[in-house]
């Protein structure tokens, strides 16, 4: 049976799976239960410096998105930080480490952007002895207004500077949290690595508003008759994730820092591909707050199945393995050439392939009088649409058309050699070059 | 009183109170507005759909239901009335498993297609609920038609020339509209006096002046009516029944189903209706089905069905024969009656088996018996009355086009007149149908 541990930055866990600093990690009772239902790892709810804690509203703090069946697909929410008084939580963080000492625990932090309230935080931390700190550059409502959270996270200086901080100041590994809210997540990953990261985390939830109430006109989840935009997560932010990890993935500057993969986890499938993106873990969070902590029993299953079937014995096999294949529009093959094709056998006639075609995009499946659903070569640029919109998985597929084939499209014969657009004739760089 | 399913002979008051109540509540219940999401996520929203095709009204189902979907179902209500503004009965009688549901690109795929006749029930149930009629009047042409028959075919005739702007005046043989919605149609599906308030909803258009208790022959003539008003429809119905011409029939307690289901959709008080404790019903079709299940559900012991051909020829649809079956109703088929026995009234009937050959159905001398003390016969209705100088085909007032007859200015729809099957998305689809025909002819 495949090997679930992992070793990120020297934190072990037995599963790659934690659950990310939110609502399900701000207090023991949570935390015990967590790890009672198998979570290898949690990173504690984020921390504010000593004092009176932060307040929150009374109202509504998340808006949601659904799909069929009223399946959550996203989720806002308004929340800040701990609203919990920085003792109570050290306390029971220290508590809870004690019973739990193979599972992971990384403290969330999130001070003022000054040296002094950093110095002052981490020492309290250590002596819990929690495994790591997590910095919360990403928080994108609330904390932010006040110079902190995301506001720091889309300062690349700022994240060099407050890294460098900690990391000077405490012997605990330094996860940085990042903020999607900024235009290129390069920048933000390669300050924190200059400030000397031990690792990233990302994604941090995006700005949102999830809906517009049409009897009050104002943005959900609404306080009185206002709302803020909140921080959008779940299964929906999946994809921007996945593009955020594997980008720093196969940054040169940033190759090889290690990442915890965030962002719309929600089944083993989901963190498989984080992994083979680069990340050497995931965090979880709208999905324990969905359906509950046992999620994680189908996730570690799921996960251990599928390495089996594979033949990886180790999370670390996993971790990276697609970054290579992930490249620039520039350098695909223009040479390769595919067709739609559908299976009569387990086309439901719907015609959905039909309307999306014919209406929006390139009049390529004919439409026969007792629904027979036809590609047409000659039309079809295999743009994959089809695909996407048939209710019946495999029904239709793009098949490769063999080199030495003449695709009646543009007429010309399938080469089998490699050619992108950086050689292309029609690449007015390319002919410069020349 | 103290009767009970074990009281012999014809018996009212075989059940308790309750057992009437739950016996004969809403067959399919409504969805409640969850059950409608969910149910409406199943569509793919397909393109040039199955369903369309399939309904003999062309309601535009994918739309309906996406408008469900959206959170706006008088919106789907529009959609649905726009085609068929007998929508909302529809939802309740259609054999949907017949038409749309079965065409449904799911129903082919897993078996289980979108629950269209439900989702349609909600969407025109919220609207009538409502109290909205979504439509309006086109200014007034000085037209004035008469629409005979008072039924499916005949309401939406009358509701379309209204909407159109003619002034209508709407007759009916029986003492309430609604032809077989009222009285031809079991009571649990279409509970709450429906029918009724479905005539009252459609009426709301304005410009239908209903006259009950005028039948043509009687107080009406195609003559009189053709001189009186700028066009006549003719909706009548088959207010006719088919007579066995078997020995015995004459017997007491052998009866017309369809009088039996009249009786029971009338009653104030369902204890009232005598039934027996051995019932043995004549026929295949929905009308047999709705007269046996209702007779089981009024405390009968045994009810019997008895088909003189396969099942495959019953034209009740396999799911209503599965009610029936569901409900303690024992199906018999390929025997025909050939004796009614009994002193005064019957005890029991005796069948010979059939056997299909070349030249039709043809009796065996084989032969049984079932012990019967009331017998319903539902061998099919018949057209009756039919006014002088109307041209028929079969046994059917022929038309052509839009319910056109030999007649000039008299059309015809629903189940007196050829074309379609005898259902009652059929007849309001003819009686739609030849009202914009009529239109047409008047303002061409």
């Amino acid at each position: 049976m495949a090997d679930l541990s992992t070793d990120f930055v020297g934190i072990k866990s037995p599963n790659p799976f934690w659950l990310a600093s939110a609502p399900p990690t701000d207090k023991e009772y949570n935390v015990r239960r967590a790890y009672e239902a198998g979570w290898g790892g949690v990173v504690w709810k984020t921390l504010g410096e000593e004092g009176p804690p932060v307040v929150n509203v009374n109202g509504p703090r998340y808006g949601a998105v659904w799909g069929a069946d009223r399946r959550l697909l996203g989720l806002s929410n308004i929340e800040l930080i701990t609203d919990r008084p920085l003792e109570v939580n050290l306390r029971e963080i220290k508590s809870v480490k004690r019973d739990y000492p193979d599972r992971a625990l990384v403290v969330s932090l999130m001070v003022p952007c000054e040296e002094q309230a950093w110095k002052a935080i981490l020492p309290h931390v250590e002596e819990t002895g929690a495994d790591g700190i997590e910095l919360n550059f990403g928080c994108p409502h609330g904390m932010a207004e006040r110079g902190m959270g995301s506001a720091v996270g889309q300062v690349p200086e700022y994240i060099e500077m407050v890294t460098r901080w900690c990391k000077q100041n405490t012997r605990m590994p330094v996860i940085v949290k990042l903020t999607p809210n900024i235009t290129n997540i390069l920048y933000p990953a390669e300050a924190a690595k200059r400030g000397g990261a031990d690792a990233v985390s990302l994604i941090n939830t995006i700005n949102s508003i999830t809906a517009v109430n049409l009897d009050t006109m104002a943005p959900e989840p609404m306080i009185d008759g206002k709302g803020t935009h909140g921080g959008y997560c779940g299964p929906a932010v999946k994809p921007i994730a996945l593009n955020m990890v594997a980008e720093i993935a196969r940054n040169p500057e940033t190759a090889g820092l290690p990442i915890s993969g965030i962002g719309g986890v929600t089944t083993w499938r989901d963190a498989a591909e984080f992994l083979s993106l680069g990340a050497g873990n995931v965090q979880v969070c709208t999905a324990a707050m969905t359906y509950g902590f046992r999620v994680v029993q189908e996730m570690i299953s799921g996960l251990s199945e599928w390495m089996d079937e594979k033949g990886y014995t180790s999370v670390e096999q996993v971790v990276g393995r697609a970054v290579p294949n992930v490249t620039d529009w520039q350098y695909l093959n223009l040479n390769y050439v595919t067709k739609a094709r559908i299976d009569q056998e387990a086309c439901i006639s719907c015609g959905r392939c039909f309307a999306a075609c014919e209406d929006t995009s390139h009049q390529a499946i004919s439409m026969s009088e007792d629904r027979v659903f036809e590609v047409q070569d000659d039309e079809c640029v295999a743009c994959n649409l089809c695909v996407n919109v048939c209710p019946v998985e495999g029904c239709i597929t793009m098949e490769q058309v063999a080199p030495g084939q003449v695709d009646p499209r543009t007429g010309q014969t399938v080469t089998e050699k490699y050619a992108n657009w950086t050689s292309h004739p029609n690449n007015p760089a390319a002919r410069a070059a020349e | 009183m103290a009767n009970s399913h074990l009281t012999p002979g014809v018996a009212p008051g075989r059940l308790q109170a309750d057992a009437y109540r739950d016996n004969f509540a809403d067959k399919m219940p409504p969805f409640n507005a969850h059950e409608a999401a969910v149910a409406a996520d199943r569509c793919y929203f397909c393109h040039d759909a199955p369903c369309v095709t399939a309904c003999p009204t062309s309601i535009d189902i994918p739309m309906f239901i996406r408008e469900i979907q959206t959170g706006t179902p008088e919106a789907a209500a529009k959609t649905i009335f726009e085609q068929n503004i007998l929508g909302g009965m529809c939802a309740r009688v259609c054999p949907t498993e017949q038409l749309c549901e079965e065409v449904c690109v799911r129903e082919v795929a897993e078996g289980k297609p979108v629950e269209i006749g439900r989702l349609q029930r909600f969407a025109t149930d919220t609207l009538m609920a409502a109290g909205v009629h979504p439509f309006t009047r086109a200014a007034p042409t000085g037209k004035r038609v008469a629409v005979v028959g008072a039924g499916p075919s005949g309401l939406a005739c009358a509701h379309r020339l209204a909407m159109r702007g003619h002034d209508v005046v709407l007759f009916d043989a029986r003492a309430k509209p609604g032809g077989l919605n009222e009285y031809g149609i079991a009571a649990y599906k279409t509970v709450n006096d429906y029918a009724q308030k479905e005539v009252a909803w459609l009426t709301q258009i304005g410009g239908i002046t209903i006259e009950t208790g005028k039948s043509l022959g009687r107080e009406l003539s195609l003559e009189g009516l053709s001189a009186q008003y700028d066009a006549v429809f003719l909706g009548i119905g088959l207010s006719g029944v088919n007579a066995l011409r078997t020995e015995g029939e004459e017997k007491s307690h052998v009866q017309d189903a369809v009088d039996f289901i009249a009786q029971l959709r009338q009653a104030a008080t369902l204890a009232n209706i005598e039934v027996g404790r051995d019932v043995v019903v004549i026929g295949g079709g929905m009308t047999a089905v709705d007269a046996a299940v209702q007779s089981k559900l009024l405390g009968a012991e045994h009810v019997t069905m008895v088909y003189r051909r396969d099942r495959d020829h019953m034209s009740a649809s396999e799911h209503e024969q599965d009610h029936a079956a569901s409900k303690g109703v024992r199906i018999i088929t390929g025997a025909a009656p050939v004796r009614f026995i009994g002193n005064g009234a019957v005890r029991a009937v005796e069948f010979a088996y059939t056997q299909e050959t070349e030249e039709g159905l043809r009796l065996t001398e084989e032969t049984f018996r079932l012990k019967a003390d009331q017998v319903f016969k539902a061998i099919g209705q018949t057209l009756e009355g039919t006014p002088e100088g109307l041209q028929l085909s079969g046994r059917k007032i022929a038309v052509t086009g839009a319910g056109r007859t030999n007649l000039p200015g008299i059309w015809a729809g629903g189940d007196c007149a050829t074309g379609g099957d005898d259902l009652t998305v059929t007849a309001v689809a003819e009686g739609r149908d030849a009202a914009e025909d009529i239109h047409a002819s008047l303002m061409g």
